[in-house]
C-alpha cells in the first residue's frame, strides 16, 4: 500500500472525487496554479483544467458564497480557506445559508459543499494560523464538521465529505500535515512514511462521517480526542501509565455517541481534550452527553483538559495548548478522584 | 430561436509563467513629470483620467522633473534615502535571523521601501496609520526604535507585546501605527472609523489606511470606501500594489476594472496612482492626499505601482509561479538606487558617501540586533513568563483565568 503525508492524501482524495464526478471543482486562494499553500490541491488544475480547478480572489465570504450558488445550481464544491483563522468573513455565508438551505428550502434547493481549511497550532504561526475553531460550527444546525488525524482517515473522510450531499466542514491539522508528532513538543516529528497511518489505499474509499475508531486499547479511562491531540493522548497514556482508552472522534458533527458511551460504560471515566479554548469548547458537549448516558457508571468527575481562555499566543504556543503532561496530570487524578 | 453559444468561465492569468521571458508590456507608463498637479480641492470627477495614469517625478536620468517635483529639499531627500536604506538592511539581517532559527517568520518589503518611508514624512505626529505587515518603513521613519522592532520579531523578554503576535505584527500608539492583525483587510474600515471619530471630535488628525492589492478583494476593503465616500472621512487609502498575493497574480483581485485606483470612481473618492518606486512622487503625492484630507475635503484613494521583489514571506517561494528575472525585469527599477542617483546627480551625495553610509546603517542594524538579542531570541536565552498570557484579555482577570492560570502554574 503507498505511504503518504497527509497533505499527498488529501492531493489524493480530490483527484479521485474529481476523476468519479465532474461535477466537482475546486478553488480558493492560490489554490490553483501554485496549488495552495500547503499544496494540497497541486497538479489539480494541469490535470481537471481551469473550469475545475483555479485561484480565487482573496474573499472567503465570496469563495463560500459563489460556491453555494454553484452548489445550488448542481455543482459539488470543494473550496479551500487558506488558514481556518480566515473563515470569519465567510462565515455568515456559512452559518446563515448554506447550514439551512435544504430546510428553508423544504429540501427544494441542498448545499452538496465541502469546506477546507487548516486548523490548529504547534508550527509558531501566531494568533491567526493556529486557532481550531471546530466548536463555532459544531453549534450550528445542518452542518458536518469532520477533523482527521492521519493520512488514511484524511483521504477516507475527504471523499466522504465530498460526497455527502450536506455542508460539511473539514478541519484540517495542520500539525500533522507532513507527520505526526509524538506529543511532545521538542522531539522531532515522525515522517508519515514511518508510521502505520501514513499507509493509504489507492483509488476510492471512505471513511464514514460520523464514526470514531478506538487508537488505544485500555480499560482505566477513555480520552476524548481528535485531530493533533489524539497523539497527545498516546503520549500521555504511556507517561502516566494509565491504562487509558484514546478514542479518535474523527467526526464531531454528527457525533459517534455509541462508541463513547460503550467505551465510558467500560472504562468508568472519562477524560476530554482538546486544543481549543476551554470554556464553550467543544469538551462540553461531550460532557455533557457522557454525563447524560453513562452517569451511573462513572466513577470519577469527568475531565477536560484544554487550551486557556485566552487569544493564541506566539512565544508560548506550547504552554497554551495541552501536551501530554497536563494530560497524564489529568489521567492520573481521575484514577485517584 | 437564435442559436446561444456555451457559456465559458473567465479565469484570468499572468502574461508568463515560470520558464517565460518576464513582460511588462501591459504596464503602461507615462514619463516623469508629464501628469498634471491638480489643486487640492479638486472635485475628484475633474481627475478621473488620473486613476489610470501614473504620477512620477524622477527620470531616467535622476533629474526631478515636472508639477509634482520640489516637495523635499535635498536634506530631506537624503534622510529619506537612509530611511530606506535602514528598511533595507533590517530587512536582510532579520531575514538572516529566521533562517538561522532566531525567529518563526519574516517579511521583507523589499523593492517598496519607498512608499511607507515616503508616506510617513507626509503625516504629522498624532495621526494614525493602520498598516498591514509590509508598511515596517513607517516605524523605522517614523524613528521607532529598531531594538524594539527585533524584540517583538524575537519574542523576546523586551518585546512590547509579550510573544503574543507573530513576528512583524508590530504596534504602536505612540508612532502612529495601529496593532497589526494578520486577517487580511480588517484594518482597512478601521483605519476610516478612525478618522470618522477624528472628524466627530472636530480633531486635526487624519488617518492612513493600508491593504495590498490581493487584500482589496475582501468585502473590509470596500467596506471602507463605501463608509469614507459617505462621511467624508479624514484619511488616505493606500493600495500597495505590488503585482503579487502570494502566488496570486494582481489581475485576480482587479477583475475586469481598468485599475485597482478606479475602484475609488464609484465611490467618488479622488484616485490616483503613483509610482512606488519613486521616493519623490511618493512623497509628493502623498503630502497632495494628507493635505486634501486635512482640509476635511474628505478620502483619496492611492494606488502605489510596485513590486514585490522577495518572497511573499519565508514560508514562500516564488520561483514556482513566476519567472525567476522577473524581479529585474520591472520597469521602474529600485527605489533605493533611483534615488541616490538623484542625490548625486545634484551633487548632494556620492558613491563613495552612499557606500559609507551602507557601512554605517549595517553597523547600526547589527548592534541593535546584538542588543536585541541579549534580551532572548524565540528559541534561545531568557524567556518571557507564560503569565503574560493570561494578561490584557480583559482589563481584570476573570475567576476562570485566574484558575487556569494557577492551574498553569504561575
Ligand atoms: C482574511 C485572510 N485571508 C487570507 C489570508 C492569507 N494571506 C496572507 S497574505 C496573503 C496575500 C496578500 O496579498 P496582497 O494583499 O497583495 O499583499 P502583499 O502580500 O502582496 O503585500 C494571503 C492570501 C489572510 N492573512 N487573511
Amino acid at each position: 500500500m503507498p505511504r503518504m503525508t497527509m497533505i499527498e492524501a488529501i492531493r489524493d482524495a480530490h483527484v479521485v472525487a474529481m476523476e468519479r464526478d465532474e461535477n466537482v471543482v475546486v478553488f480558493g486562494e492560490d489554490v490553483g496554479y501554485f496549488g495552495g499553500v500547503f499544496r494540497c490541491t497541486q497538479g489539480l488544475q494541469e490535470k481537471f483544467g481551469k473550469d475545475r480547478c483555479f485561484d480565487s480572489p482573496i474573499n472567503e465570504a465570496g469563495i463560500v458564497g459563489t460556491a453555494i450558488g454553484m452548489a445550488a445550481y448542481g455543482l459539488r464544491p470543494c473550496v479551500e480557506i487558506q488558514f481556518a483563522d480566515y473563515v470569519y468573513p465567510a462565515y455568515d455565508q456559512i452559518v446563515s445559508e448554506a447550514a439551512r438551505i435544504r430546510h428553508r428550502s423544504a429540501g427544494d434547493f441542498t448545499c452538496p459543499l465541502t469546506v477546507r481549511m487548516p486548523t490548529g497550532g504547534g508550527i509558531f504561526g501566531g494568533q491567526t494560523h493556529s486557532q481550531s475553531p471546530e466548536a463555532l460550527f459544531t453549534h450550528v444546525s445542518g452542518l458536518k464538521v469532520v477533523m482527521p488525524s492521519n493520512p488514511h482517515d484524511a483521504k477516507g473522510l475527504l471523499i466522504a465529505s465530498i460526497e455527502d450531499e450536506n455542508p460539511v466542514i473539514f478541519l484540517e491539522p495542520k500539525r500533522l500535515y507532513n507527520g505526526p508528532f509524538d506529543g511532545h513538543h521538542d522531539k522531532p516529528i515522525i515522517p508519515w512514511s514511518k508510521h502505520p497511518l501514513g499507509e493509504v489505499p489507492a483509488g476510492h474509499y471512505t471513511v464514514p462521517l460520523g464514526k470514531a475508531v478506538v487508537r488505544r486499547e485500555g480499560s482505566a479511562v477513555t480520552v476524548l480526542a481528535y485531530g493533533t491531540m489524539v497523539y497527545v493522548a498516546e503520549a500521555a497514556a504511556e507517561e502516566s501509565g494509565v491504562d487509558a482508552e484514546v478514542i479518535d472522534l474523527r467526526t464531531l458533527h454528527p457525533l459517534d455517541l455509541e462508541t463513547i458511551v460503550a467505551s465510558v460504560k467500560k472504562t468508568g471515566r472519562c477524560v476530554i481534550v482538546h486544543e481549543a479554548t476551554l470554556t464553550s469548547g467543544f469538551g462540553a458537549e461531550l460532557a455533557a452527553l457522557v454525563q447524560e448516558h453513562c452517569f451511573y457508571h462513572l466513577e470519577a468527575p469527568i475531565r477536560r483538559v484544554a487550551g486557556w481562555d485566552t487569544p493564541y499566543p506566539h512565544a508560548q504556543e506550547w504552554t497554551y495548548f495541552p501536551g501530554p503532561a497536563r494530560l497524564a496530570a489529568a489521567l492520573t487524578d481521575v484514577m485517584e478522584g | 430561436m437564435a442559436e446561444t453559444a456555451p457559456l465559458r468561465l473567465n479565469v484570468p492569468e499572468p502574461e508568463v509563467r515560470p520558464g517565460g521571458k518576464p513582460d511588462f508590456s501591459n504596464v503602461k507608463i507615462p514619463k516623469a513629470g508629464t501628469v498634471d498637479r491638480p489643486p487640492v480641492d479638486v472635485a475628484p470627477a475633474d481627475i478621473r483620467d488620473m486613476a489610470y495614469s501614473i504620477i512620477r517625478v524622477l527620470n531616467r536620468k535622476g533629474e526631478a522633473v515636472g508639477p509634482w517635483s520640489g516637495t523635499l529639499t535635498p536634506e530631506e531627500a537624503l534622510s529619506g534615502l537612509r530611511d530606506m536604506m535602514r528598511v533595507r538592511a533590517f530587512d536582510r539581517r532579520m531575514l538572516m535571523a529566521q533562517r538561522q532559527g532566531k525567529t518563526s517568520f519574516y517579511m521583507q518589503c523589499l523593492g517598496e521601501e519607498a512608499i511607507a518611508c515616503a508616506f510617513r514624512k507626509a503625516m504629522e505626529d498624532g495621526d494614525m496609520n493602520f498598516p498591514t505587515y509590509r508598511q515596517q518603513g513607517l516605524l523605522i521613519a517614523g524613528g521607532y526604535p529598531m531594538v524594539d522592532m527585533m524584540n517583538q520579531i524575537y519574542s523576546n523578554t523586551h518585546d512590547p507585546i509579550k510573544g503574543r503576535q507573530l513576528p512583524v505584527m508590530y504596534s504602536s500608539k505612540s508612532h502612529g501605527f495601529f496593532t497589526i492583525s494578520g486577517n487580511l483587510a480588517t484594518q482597512f474600515v478601521q483605519a476610516v472609523g478612525w478618522a470618522m471619530a477624528s472628524a466627530i471630535r472636530h480633531d486635526t488628525k487624519i488617518a492612513a489606511a493600508w491593504i495590498g492589492d490581493g487584500s482589496t478583494a475582501e468585502s473590509d476593503f470596500h467596506a471602507g470606501l463605501v463608509f469614507a465616500s459617505t462621511y467624508k472621512a479624514p484619511v488616505v487609502l493606500n493600495i500597495v500594489n505590488n503585482q503579487w498575493a502570494i502566488s496570486t497574480f494582481q489581475g485576480i483581485a482587479r477583475g475586469g476594472s481598468g485599475t485597482f485606483a478606479a475602484r475609488g470612481h464609484g465611490f467618488g473618492i479622488p484616485s490616483l496612482r503613483v509610482d512606488g518606486n519613486d521616493y519623490l512622487a511618493v512623497h509628493a503625492v502623498a503630502k497632495w492626499a494628507t493635505e486634501r484630507a486635512r482640509k476635511n475635503l474628505g478620502p483619496v484613494l492611492v494606488e502605489y505601482v510596485t513590486y514585490r521583489a522577495a518572497a511573499h514571506s519565508t514560508s514562500d517561494d516564488p520561483s514556482a509561479y513566476r519567472p525567476k528575472e522577473e524581479t529585474d525585469a520591472w520597469p521602474l527599477g529600485d527605489p533605493v538606487e533611483r534615488l541616490k542617483n538623484h542625490l548625486v546627480a545634484v551633487g548632494a551625495w556620492s558613491p563613495e558617501r552612499h557606500k559609507q553610509a551602507e557601512a554605517e546603517i549595517d553597523a547600526e542594524v547589527l548592534a541593535a540586533q546584538k542588543q536585541a538579542e541579549s534580551y532572548g531570541t524565540l528559541h534561545s536565552g531568557p524567556k518571557a513568563s507564560p503569565r503574560d498570557i493570561f494578561e490584557d484579555v480583559y482589563d481584570t482577570m476573570p475567576p476562570n483565568l485566574r484558575r487556569q492560570r494557577q492551574e498553569a502554574g504561575y
